[in-house]
């Protein structure tokens, strides 16, 4: 038994600024500034390609108007209901067919037949179907991110180390106590994988959806500009989806950061 | 720890059989473990012991003959050879199994403190060491105040040091709390050590079996580990 101090292994890391930290902003911000240069110096043509500055002022101005805050608004409710729904039937199919093999072989065959279609050639089925109204886009995402979060929870499930579930079952624990603190916790880590990609095929999907069957919306707003070759909305348009993007990812990575502590102090020790 | 005479069989295995398939790798086992009696299972790798310790475990279903228990079935715990604790909880949750009851919590801590390891109660397993990891699995082992404790290699991924450490801890606790010990081993030291019978499997059965021998003279530990060896790879055979 070797004499390793509990002390040591916790021993907390003197504070000082993290330089680390900020390098991931160095390229957007060296970006934003070339742009603006560029733009400035007529390097690139204004009505073709806005500078920063001027799509700043149309995010303001269309903010003044309060019709910013209602498209990001009903986008943001598409993108979490349609989360929402299909992250959970996903989340429910694969905990299923994870731990039932009669489920398994009843349904993993048509789910991975079904997971091949791209969901977006849905479209026009779905429009005809029920609709261009929130229904629809809401299947969409729902569509969209169910398999994902399927396949992830499934392998995440099927993954688990047999002999975890062996000790348990050895040392009494009960059917659900194995699920609960064997099987869910060893699945986490893929099941969270999969979330953070189903997050980004949800605002794909919420895009292409927004874009070719709506009124409403960030998608919306971008085609609506399209026809008044308003370019600074639909440039606006693309930094909103990618902000929003990035904060879903990094929701999702404190998710982990949450959920996974105990990975945290094995990164520590090593 | 010693057999007394007035123990009681506390299980009785006979004409144990187990097969995969075609393939036979146990047949005709026949034994009786004492109650408090620390028994070794030797033999070559792959000669069916740690599937005649997962029988007792109950963790496979054996293929012929009857397993009995004179007495009620005891609480059987397994103390495999891998530590298998959960890299998510920490080292009382591990023993505990994340269950709030006071008594438990209690004893855990007992435990833990038995196990020298009290300090640290709140570390993940990947903050240990593999001695340590493995004094966790012991702790865990006796939460629940086995009768039987079935030991599959604990010891075979540490070091000597930490090997013979182990060794003492294991002898020490399990007289402490007198436990009918089965302990699997390919080391036959370690049984000579460690048991006060070792019982050679072989060929798929129990062919002979050693007393212990007088565990504070190395002297005789060594001669008995040479003749378990010698009954290991004798291709003639030796005493029933």
């Amino acid at each position: 038994m070797e004499n390793v101090s509990p002390v040591a292994a916790v021993t907390p890391k003197k504070k000082k600024m993290n330089w680390n930290r900020l390098l991931p902003w160095v390229l957007p911000v060296l970006i934003i500034g070339g742009w603006q240069l560029a733009s400035s110096t007529g390097f690139l043509a204004s009505k073709t390609f806005p500078s920063p500055v001027a799509v700043f002022q149309d995010g303001v101005a269309l903010a003044q108007a309060g019709t910013l805050q209602r498209n990001i608004a009903i986008s943001l409710y598409r993108a979490t209901m349609g989360l929402l729904i299909g992250g959970s039937i996903g989340f429910a199919l694969g905990v299923l067919n994870g731990v039932s093999k009669l489920s398994r072989n009843l349904t993993d065959t048509s789910i991975q037949m079904l997971r091949t279609i791209p969901h977006l050639s849905l479209i026009p089925l779905v429009i005809l179907a029920i609709g261009i109204g929130e229904p629809a886009k809401i299947s969409l995402v729902s569509i969209g991110v169910l398999f994902p979060v399927y396949i992830n929870t499934l392998h995440g499930i099927r993954s688990v180390d047999p002999n975890l579930v062996e000790m348990g079952t050895s040392y009494g624990l009960s059917k659900w106590e194995i699920f609960t603190k064997i099987i869910f916790p060893g699945a986490l880590p893929t099941i969270l994988m999969g979330l953070r990609y189903a997050l980004g095929v949800m605002w794909t999907t919420l895009i292409v959806a927004e874009t070719i069957a709506s009124d409403s919306g960030i998608g919306y707003m971008a085609t609506n500009a399209e026809d008044f070759m308003d370019m600074e909305t639909i440039i606006l348009c693309i930094v909103i989806y990618a902000l929003l993007g990035k904060l879903s990812d990094l929701i999702a990575k404190n998710l982990e950061i949450l959920a996974l502590g105990w990975r945290q102090a094995k990164e520590a020790q090593q | 720890m010693t057999t007394t005479t007035a123990a009681q069989p506390l299980l009785t295995i006979n004409d144990l059989g187990k097969q995969y398939g075609p393939k036979v790798v146990l047949r005709d086992v026949n034994l009786t473990i004492q109650q408090g009696e620390f028994v070794a299972l030797v033999g070559m790798s792959g000669g069916g012991k740690s599937t005649l310790l997962r029988l007792i475990a109950g963790l496979e279903k054996m293929s012929t003959g009857t397993l009995t228990y004179p007495d009620v079935a005891p609480v059987i715990r397994v103390m495999f050879q891998d530590d298998r604790l959960l890299p998510w909880m920490t080292v009382r949750q591990n023993i505990t199994f994340k269950r709030n009851d006071a008594a438990l919590q209690a004893r855990s801590q007992k435990m833990l403190a038995r196990v020298g390891l009290e300090k640290w109660a709140d570390q993940y397993p990947a903050q240990l060491s593999g001695g340590q990891k493995q004094r966790v699995a012991l702790a865990r082992a006796l939460m629940a105040k086995p009768q039987l404790l079935l030991l599959d290699e604990p010891l075979g991924a540490l070091d000597a040091l930490t090997r013979r450490k182990m060794q003492d801890l294991i002898l020490q606790v399990c007289q402490e709390e007198q436990l009918t010990t089965i302990l699997v081993t390919h080391d036959v030291e370690e049984a000579a050590r460690m048991a006060d019978r070792t019982i050679v499997i072989k060929d798929g059965t129990n062919r002979y079996a050693e007393k212990g021998p007088d565990k504070d003279d190395p002297a005789a530990v060594g001669v008995v580990a040479d003749q378990i060896l010698h009954d290991i790879i004798d291709p003639e055979g030796g005493p029933a």
